[in-house]
């Protein structure tokens, strides 16, 4: 639990979470490269997940050791995306209709 | 209610790292810009900012001895979370008469259907499990169970409130806008 703390301004980190969703959406139709799109998206994803920790769940105000348990799940998410970056390597699927065209034209040959 | 946070955190990062790894592996995955409705979802995506709003004043609300105050925020909380439900419902609906489906998709790689109603699905139920808990809590507080003294089931519940808005952030923009 939080203990007795000077308040947050709420609706300030409501006017920047609106914008960042603004902005978010505004970045998709940029005539930009999807990589750049693409990290532009997760950069703003992040400040807005930060600002409703920080502020709403008042991560801010808490022990450091409660940042650690929030902070966990990243670090433990950001490792499996390591751990599923050989799969990515692997030939390409597509949907079952396809394959399953693909098998029997393979199959009659 | 952290503990319990950061386990649940895990099971939505594991889910959106199968669905970019999906994703990065097919060859004709659907570009969800054209498939879903980004207005619709971009209107969902401020709700629940709203909501998450209305739940941070109705704690503030409490702590400074406003009983009223915390009871009409958290109705405003509620309202919030039931209409993010209804056009959760709607869009789903709009999807499944297209086409899509858990093992069917019109518009390319089948995985995509199934992804995107596995993670939306389980979002969805978290809100509903969110919505049953506020009125649990809104009722013990119209029966003048908290004070400025006695307020920690609120703090958990907005804990939990938020949380649903967090990972609803991720999920619009690694599943909507990506």
């Amino acid at each position: 639990m939080t203990d007795d703390h000077e308040e947050a301004n709420y609706m300030h980190v409501f006017y920047w979470l609106g914008a960042l969703t603004v902005l978010e959406i505004g970045v998709i139709y940029l005539p930009l490269a999807k990589l750049t799109i693409g990290i532009l998206l997760v950069l703003m994803a992040i400040a807005k997940a930060s600002l409703v920790g920080l502020y709403f769940m008042h991560l801010r105000y808490e022990k450091p050791t409660l940042g650690m348990v929030a902070l966990t799940p990243l670090l433990i998410c950001t490792l499996l995306i390591f751990a599923l970056i050989p799969d990515l390597t692997a030939t390409p699927h597509q949907s079952s209709a396809q394959t399953t065209e693909g098998h029997t034209g393979s199959t009659s040959q | 209610m952290w503990i319990f946070l950061a386990g649940d955190a895990m099971t939505f990062g594991a889910l959106l790292a199968g669905y970019g790894a999906l994703r990065a592996g097919s060859i004709d995955w659907p570009d969800p810009a054209i498939v879903l409705g980004i207005p619709l979802t971009a209107f969902m995506t401020f709700l629940l900012i709203c909501s998450s709003l209305t739940m941070v004043k109705s704690l503030s609300a409490i702590k400074h001895g406003d009983s009223r105050g915390m009871r009409n925020y958290m109705l405003l909380t509620i309202l919030g979370g039931v209409i993010f439900l209804g056009c959760q419902a709607y869009e789903w609906t709009h999807l499944i008469n297209a086409g899509l489906g858990f093992s069917s998709n019109p518009y390319g790689n089948d995985l995509f259907g199934a992804t995107f109603f596995a993670i939306t699905g389980f979002h969805g139920c978290h809100v509903t499990a969110g919505v049953i808990y506020l009125v649990c809590i809104f009722v013990q507080g119209e029966r003048g169970r908290y004070s400025a003294e006695n307020c920690n089931s609120v703090e958990i519940l907005g804990l939990y409130w938020h949380f649903v808005d967090l990972v609803w952030i991720m999920v619009f923009t690694f599943v909507y806008l990506l």
